[in-house]
């Protein structure tokens, strides 16, 4: 009893000394995390602080130019555009975010399943998911939208399944490689079920690279569907959106007007804000920035 | 060596066939009638029926789809149901087009991506790799239109050097032509070296982690000289195997940087096609879009296999 509950402090004790943080961001890292805080706080607070409303025809100028009263200048038929990138800051990120985690929950899930079950329904869903790997993303997507029609859920399960093929390959890897070790077998000598096994011995084990993972999904899934977007093909006008935006400014692009300019901009920067930290983050785990981006 | 290519050959017919599958299915995964879903609510029962016949729904799926693959294996691409023409006749001179954009985007980027790589596997964690490094961090987290607004408004309008939009149809010279397409090459090449260079620059100083090359640091090798020299031949095979990977990533480029510029290109055709929700010319498109894909990736993997005498023999 006694030595027990030595052994537990003594846990508790080693815990709190090895406690320090999970990493710790570089200068690059922390340009990167402070975009991506400004763009989050703009996504929930965008919509209460924007001067006009994002429909409205606010001014009578076709790509007006900056002013005082038009911050960052009208867009094609005279709205605001600082008024709808405020607004359409929250959709943009929303909708990526949420296919990232489907993706999350579809691709762990599915990858724990087919490592521990092994056998046949390894090879089935292994085999499902690279056929859809044979094709570039944009293909599948355009083939998707074609046949389907372009809606937010379906644009939202179109990404989330894409990605989750990554995913899928990453947590089947990391549980397999994990499956064999002491503490997994132990706990299924202790007679511990597949979810109990998953959830407390392989999932906390798996934390770190799969949140870099996560940074990467969702830096895809944005250039994914605002891309989409751009085409015409994602997010449907008058709907703000930074895709649409920048497609539906593109013509004043050669008189000079940044209308188009502005929320390509935006797209870009919340891209790089994520990939700094992600880079930051693997380069601490000695890897390189993973390289699938279609 | 011969049976593993053959092997790698055979997987890429297969694979082919599966992405055949995939798109052929695509039509397939509506719900409901495929002719009512692409002619909307409104539509005249005429109308549907028409569509009805034309792509044969009255059959079942599994004959359409051995019909469509066999016709597609003739070269029969079918018929556009927007249009109403042979596709084939609708995407020769675009598919040409989009060869051409392609082509002369990678007889820039592919030595412009093996300068950068080269120069900064050089001295991994120096200046040049640093700069190397990051510039591709930022170009290859950018979205492709985001390079070319920015390129358009540098070049076409604060520059006016060069025209924002590409036709493709009469030119006095080549001069002129090539002048159009500029920004569009630009566009691609930035997009396309950033990966290439860091995936170079990798491989590259992969192999500098080698014993042999250790020695020749120790015997006081020039470092130039050891890269050059020593390291990259070995390198070969692996940057070969980066190149057409990356060559592959021009699929998805080439749809976002035709649309931008309005290129007469295939990839246009094709998301004009998508919108009206002209299934048999998408279907057309996204097989010649995925053949060049599987192709550039098989290019890839039996070029390893032929640099790389270890993955000669058969597992």
């Amino acid at each position: 009893m006694s030595e027990a509950s030595n052994d537990a402090t003594q846990e508790i004790s080693l815990n709190s000394a090895g406690a320090r943080p999970l990493f710790q961001l570089s200068l690059m890292g922390k340009v990167g995390a402070g975009i991506l805080l400004f763009w989050i706080i703009v996504a929930l607070v965008g919509p209460y602080v924007a001067p006009f409303h994002p429909a409205d025809f606010a001014s009578d100028d076709s790509f007006g130019p900056v002013s005082a009263k038009y911050l960052l200048g009208t867009d094609y038929i005279g709205r605001d555009i600082l008024s709808r990138l405020l607004h359409g800051a929250r959709l943009t990120m929303a909708l990526s975010f949420t296919a990232t985690v489907l993706a999350f929950v579809v691709g762990i899930s599915l990858g724990f399943t087919a490592a521990l079950a092994g056998g046949w329904v390894d090879m089935v869903i292994s085999r499902i998911y690279d056929a859809f790997l044979s094709m570039p993303t944009i293909m599948l997507g355009l083939v998707v939208i074609a046949a389907l029609g372009s809606s937010i859920p379906v644009l939202i399960i179109t990404a989330g399944l894409i990605y989750s093929c990554g995913l899928y390959r990453i947590a089947r890897a990391l549980a397999i490689e994990i499956k064999v070790m002491d503490f997994v077998e132990a706990a299924r000598a202790r007679g511990e079920r597949l979810p109990w096994i998953i959830s407390r011995e392989i999932l906390p084990n798996a934390v770190i690279p799969l949140v870099s993972e996560f940074g990467l999904r969702l830096v895809f899934s944005i250039l994914f569907i605002s891309g989409l977007s751009f085409l015409g093909l994602g997010v449907q006008p008058p709907t703000a959106d930074w895709g649409v935006m920048v497609r539906e400014n593109l013509g004043g692009l050669v008189y000079g007007s940044s209308a188009a300019f502005v929320p390509a901009a935006a797209i870009a920067s919340l891209t790089i804000g994520i990939n700094l930290i992600v880079d930051d983050f693997s380069a601490q785990r000695g890897q390189e920035i993973a390289e699938e981006m279609i | 060596m011969w049976l593993v290519v053959l092997r790698r050959l055979g997987l890429g017919i297969i694979t082919l066939w599966v992405v055949s599958l995939l798109v052929f299915a695509g039509t397939e995964i509506l719900p409901g009638d495929v002719a009512e879903a692409i002619l909307g609510q409104s539509a005249t029962p005429e109308a549907v029926q028409a569509i009805r016949d034309q792509l044969h729904l009255d059959r079942p799926a599994v004959v359409r789809y051995a019909d469509w693959l066999t016709n597609l294996l003739r070269g029969d691409l079918g018929v556009s149901l927007a249009a109403n023409m042979e596709i084939s006749e609708m995407i020769s001179g675009r598919f040409k087009n989009t060869l051409v954009l392609a082509s002369l985007t990678a007889a820039l980027a592919v030595p412009l991506a093996l300068a950068m790589g080269l120069a900064a596997a050089m001295f991994p964690g120096g200046r040049v790799d640093r700069l190397v490094t990051i510039s591709t961090l930022f170009l290859l987290s950018v979205p492709e239109f985001f390079i070319a607004a920015t390129l358009v408004l540098v070049f076409a309008v604060h520059l006016q050097w060069l025209p924002a939009i590409t036709y493709m149809t009469e030119y006095e010279s080549v001069w002129q032509l090539m002048e159009s397409l500029a920004l569009p090459i630009l566009t691609l090449t930035t997009s396309v070296v950033a990966h290439m260079a860091r995936m170079t620059r990798a491989a590259i100083i992969n192999v500098m982690t080698s014993p042999y090359i250790e020695m020749a640091i120790l015997k006081g090798v020039p470092r130039g000289r050891i890269v050059l020299r020593h390291a990259l031949f070995n390198a070969v095979g692996p940057v070969v195997n980066v190149i057409a990977l990356n060559l592959a990533y021009l699929v998805s480029g080439v749809v976002i940087v035709e649309t931008v510029f309005a290129y007469p290109g295939l990839a246009k055709l094709m998301v004009d096609a998508v919108s009206r929700r002209d299934m048999p010319l998408v279907q057309a498109c996204a097989m010649i879009f995925c053949t060049a894909y599987i192709l550039f990736i098989l290019i890839a993997d039996v070029l390893a296999i032929l640099a790389n005498p270890r993955l000669r023999e058969p597992k």
